[in-house]
């Protein structure tokens, strides 16, 4: 296959790739209107490049890449489902991409009803009070979550010290609990996969400043003690925080703050279907009970009469996590996407998400170990165990996949099962889809036994074969230096 | 239903061979005190016709920057966006994908953001830049947790001409750390006090932080306080919300910082009422293993062919992950694709080109404003594209609400920051004002006379 150049490595000395606006102004010399000493005269080795070149170039680059809109991604806790058409029309509406942050709220009460009324429906959906709808993404919102938390708890005469986490969480739970100051204390799962409310117990005490949950958690399992872990962390003062990540599995069915959350974040380019753009952005609110929202960031949207006012006088608020008012672009998507689907919408959102994994599950447990046989609900987890004795890891399934058109699962987490594939399908795929991939599931499996050197050596279809990581991070080369580096 | 394709009949065939009765069977896991009860509490489905024309009356209830001539800035940039880079950003092979987990499909967003972080590189005149953060405070805030990391020490000084929000969101991070910030003041110039910087060095100090062009939009001497903050033993971080600056101005890196991170919107993101933005974070390479956030790396296949991969992703939340001083997991690959090719198209010429558009314009612009009776220019430092405004004899929301009675947007009321200056105005002017409306908001600034 075709390689790319980079783009430093294209193009020739003074091509220009747009037109600008021209100088109406008297054309002044640079050495006129700035001392010498603040002067660039040049960015040596930047891109020279035709209009055409960079379409391109860019084209190239786009054919090269897996998107919801190329296939089925069932990248576990990822939640990759559709994202709806209409919705990238409407946010580009220049009433919403092109407002000012700081213009008058008179000139933007669109934008401000828009914000307020976000907030009502994912207050609706999740059982809080109220929702800050600045985190950027899903973990600058645990993050925010937890600061919350603490200044809470630091008004009420003491921050406490540690945050428990259950081994089954995210990733980023004990790095947002260490960034707020808090030392992470690590829970067990009981045998069924799920949280003991007495691991719970004997960990709580006073200096416990809260417990952070995934529900459902990151093996696709409802956490059905959450009232009574609840009730435990509460009786001793603690608070309980809510991972929202896998709020689709529950949304119309079952609400985080009427079992006991105190603060909860949404990913809303999961559950909400905002595209995650190769890797953000995203938007990553935070709902909370109403003891915790005396100390939201700032700014909150009021109505006053017919109007919506931001409001910056929050006394005892933690301050900002960010400019402005948050990922605003993806807030109107996840506006919308509400709106289009409504109450009965949501819920069927959920149980045909669950029904999907469940199918999946169904479908490959006589070929994929499944460490928690039982019903799951938006997400399923098979290892590689059966596999293991051929000589194929989890690893080498998921490089085979792509030979049969589909992107990989989710690997090697959660990390309480060793050699994990977690496996989302969404609501959003068909039945056929996921025969099709069922399908190939299987013929893995079965090729492991037969050919394990094919699955090793996979993929055989893609632009380039396995990449060597260990080279990459044994040698950083994170740029481009000059054109000999791009010909070793 | 939309968006899902199954219909009754598939789903009635996959709960027959997940051996289950109903949906309901599937949930049966939620203790029924769990259970919501009735229907959520919201309006009832639009259809597509529906939903747009609900869409464009709230949308319609904005004003906008393609409506209305506007001076707005202060960390939010009107620019022009070639058609081009739309065109290629929505291709939804970009926009659909997930974080490149997987590189052998992925190779698409990783050179880009390869790329990417080389432009970066390039522009502030640093060894390494990441593939991206939050947005522009984010990125100042996580730098000063850096510095930390890199020295140990726990004073930062954070001078009152970085971007008020900026600062907020630095004191938001930094609190929980137990990181204490100095704030030091600006002078009569609108540059940051030197002597006060130095005043507040000591050896606890971790990092001078500055902000050119700063909120005030003056340019500040890098070379001095990179200078004074290494004979501290402290470190320079730079911060930078203007970008289109670095086509015409000297780079931070020249100039001796340690860190360079700032607001990448103004190339090829629009305004969207705040956000997405775009971090940009850039350091000297000795510091990389510090960084916070995702690192795209060149490697080879095993066949020898070149290819892009995440890379020394074991420094934060992956490993020790409960001694993590970072939470950072996605970047905005989407809005650094979008700076990308804006980047590429603008190119070595046209960079340099806008750049010195903006400050030809600016300075017509204030020459004209400061000949204007009732108003001066209370800074006299060199300014890049914004500058301030004191209004004598009215109030600077009189000025704007004028101003818009003329269906122009004026500046942003620095009252509402700072309270000494509650009879400013932040004016910005980029490429995107003519002369014609450059005029006309002089002749609507002189109409109240």
């Amino acid at each position: 296959m075709m390689h790319e150049p980079l783009l430093f490595d294209q193009g020739s000395r003074g091509r220009v790739g747009c037109t600008l606006p021209e100088c109406d102004v008297p054309e002044l010399k640079p050495e006129r209107l700035l001392p010498k000493k603040l002067l660039r005269h040049d960015i040596p080795g930047f891109p020279e490049l035709s209009e055409v070149e960079v379409v391109r170039h860019f084209t190239r680059l786009s054919q090269w890449n897996y998107g919801v809109d190329t296939g089925f991604y069932p990248l576990g806790s990822c939640t990759m489902k559709y994202n709806p058409k209409i919705n990238e029309e409407v946010w580009r509406l220049p009433g919403f991409s092109h407002a000012h942050p700081y213009q008058p709220e008179s000139l933007a009460q669109g934008a401000l009803e828009l914000m307020y009324e976000l907030e009502q429906f994912l207050a609706e959906v999740s059982g809080m009070d109220r929702v800050s709808l600045q985190p950027a993404a899903g973990a600058q919102g645990e993050m925010l979550g937890m600061m919350l938390i603490r200044a809470y708890l630091e008004s009420k005469g003491n921050p406490r010290k540690r945050v428990l986490v259950p081994d089954s969480s995210h990733g980023t739970n004990p790095a947002s609990s260490a960034i707020c100051g808090y030392e992470v204390l690590q829970i067990k799962s009981g045998p069924n996969g799920r949280l003991d409310p007495k691991a719970v117990a004997d960990a709580m005490n006073e200096d416990v400043a809260a417990i952070m949950i995934t529900n459902p958690n990151t093996l696709g399992l409802f956490e059905d003690q959450i009232a009574e872990v609840a009730k435990i962390v509460h009786a001793k003062g603690g608070q309980v925080y809510c991972d929202g990540a896998n709020l689709n599995a529950i949304i119309g069915i079952s609400r985080p703050g009427d079992m006991g959350v105190d603060a909860l974040h949404f990913n809303l380019h999961k559950t909400f279907a905002v595209p995650h753009g190769g890797g953000g952005p995203g938007a990553g609110p935070v709902g909370l009970k109403a003891h915790l929202a005396p100390f939201m960031p700032i700014p909150v949207v009021e109505k006053k009469g017919k109007r919506f006012v931001l409001n910056d006088d929050l006394p005892l608020s933690v301050g900002r996590v960010r400019t402005f008012y948050g990922n605003f672009a993806a807030l109107v998507r996840a506006y919308a996407y509400i709106r289009s689907l409504g109450p009965s919408g949501l819920r069927r959102v959920a149980e045909v998400a669950v029904i999907n994994a469940n199918y999946i599950m169904s479908q490959l447990k006589d070929y994929y170990h499944l460490p928690y046989d039982k019903h799951c609900k938006h997400e399923c987890v098979f290892s590689d165990a059966r596999q293991l004795p051929y000589g194929v890891q989890t690893l080498d399934i998921a490089k085979r996949l792509m030979d049969y058109g589909f992107h990989p699962p989710t690997i090697y987490f959660p990390l309480i099962v060793k050699g994990a594939m977690m496996i989302e399908p969404t609501e959003t795929e068909s039945k056929e889809t996921l025969d099709q991939f069922i399908a190939a599931m299987k013929q893995i499996a079965e090729e492991a036994e037969r050919d394990p050197e094919l699955v090793r050596s996979a993929p055989h279809k893609t632009k380039v074969s396995r990449l060597d990581e260990a080279k990459a991070a044994r040698q950083p080369n994170l740029r481009w230096k000059g054109k000999e580096s791009a010909t070793e | 239903m939309q968006y899902i394709p199954n219909t009754e009949a598939d789903c009635r065939a996959m709960l027959d061979a997940i051996g289950v009765r109903s949906s309901e069977e599937l949930f049966a896991d939620i203790p029924s005190k769990l259970k919501l009860k009735r229907g959520l509490n919201l309006a009832p489905p639009l259809s597509e016709t529906g939903l747009r024309r609900h869409m464009k009356e709230l949308a319609g209830r904005n004003a906008d920057v393609e409506q209305y001539p506007s001076f707005l800035g202060a960390g939010a940039y009107n620019h022009f966006i070639p058609a081009a880079v739309s065109h290629l950003v929505f291709r939804s092979e970009f926009y659909t994908a997930y974080t490149p987990y997987q590189p052998e499909l992925s190779q698409g967003t990783l050179q880009a953001i390869y790329e990417y972080q080389t432009l970066i590189c390039q522009l502030t005149g640093m060894e390494v830049a990441n593939a991206s953060m939050y947005d522009g405070s984010s990125a100042l805030a996580e730098a000063a947790l850096m510095a930390h990391r890199i020295n140990g020490r726990r004073e930062v000084v954070l001078p009152m001409a970085v971007h008020p929000e900026y600062r907020t969101v630095c004191r938001t991070y930094a609190s929980k750390l137990g990181l204490h910030l100095h704030e030091v003041p600006y002078t009569d110039e609108g540059t940051t006090d030197l002597k006060q910087v130095k005043g507040a060095l000591s050896d606890r100090t971790s990092a001078v932080v500055v902000q050119s062009p700063n909120f005030f939009g003056v340019l500040e001497s890098l070379d001095e306080l990179a200078e004074a903050a290494h004979s501290a033993g402290a470190l320079l971080i730079v911060v930078v919300a203007e970008p289109v600056s670095f086509g015409i101005v000297r780079s931070p890196g020249e100039c001796g910082a340690d860190i360079v991170v700032g607001e990448g919107q103004a190339f090829g993101n629009h305004l969207n009422f705040g956000g997405p933005y775009l971090g940009f974070f850039a350091s000297k390479q000795a510091y990389v293993r510090s960084m916070p956030g995702r690192l795209v790396g060149r490697t080879e296949d095993k066949s020898g062919r070149p290819g892009y991969v995440l890379t020394l992703s074991t420094r934060e939340q992956h490993i020790r992950r409960e001694k993590a001083t970072s939470n950072i997991c996605t970047n905005e690959g989407l809005c650094a694709l979008a700076a990308t090719v804006h980047l590429s198209l603008l190119g070595r010429a046209g960079l340099r080109e806008l750049a010195l558009l903006n400050l030809r314009k600016t300075a017509y612009a204030k020459g004209a404003i400061s000949a204007l009776r009732g108003y001066e220019l209370p800074f006299a430092g060199h300014t890049f594209n914004e500058f301030v405004v004191r209004v004598k004899r009215r109030a600077p929301a009189q000025v704007n609400r004028a101003l818009f009675a003329k269906g122009i947007i004026g500046g942003v009321e620095l009252g509402r920051f700072y309270p000494e200056l509650s009879d400013c105005l932040l004016l910005c002017v980029t490429e995107q004002n003519s002369r014609e409306e450059i005029d006309a908001l002089c002749k609507a600034m002189g109409g109240g006379r």
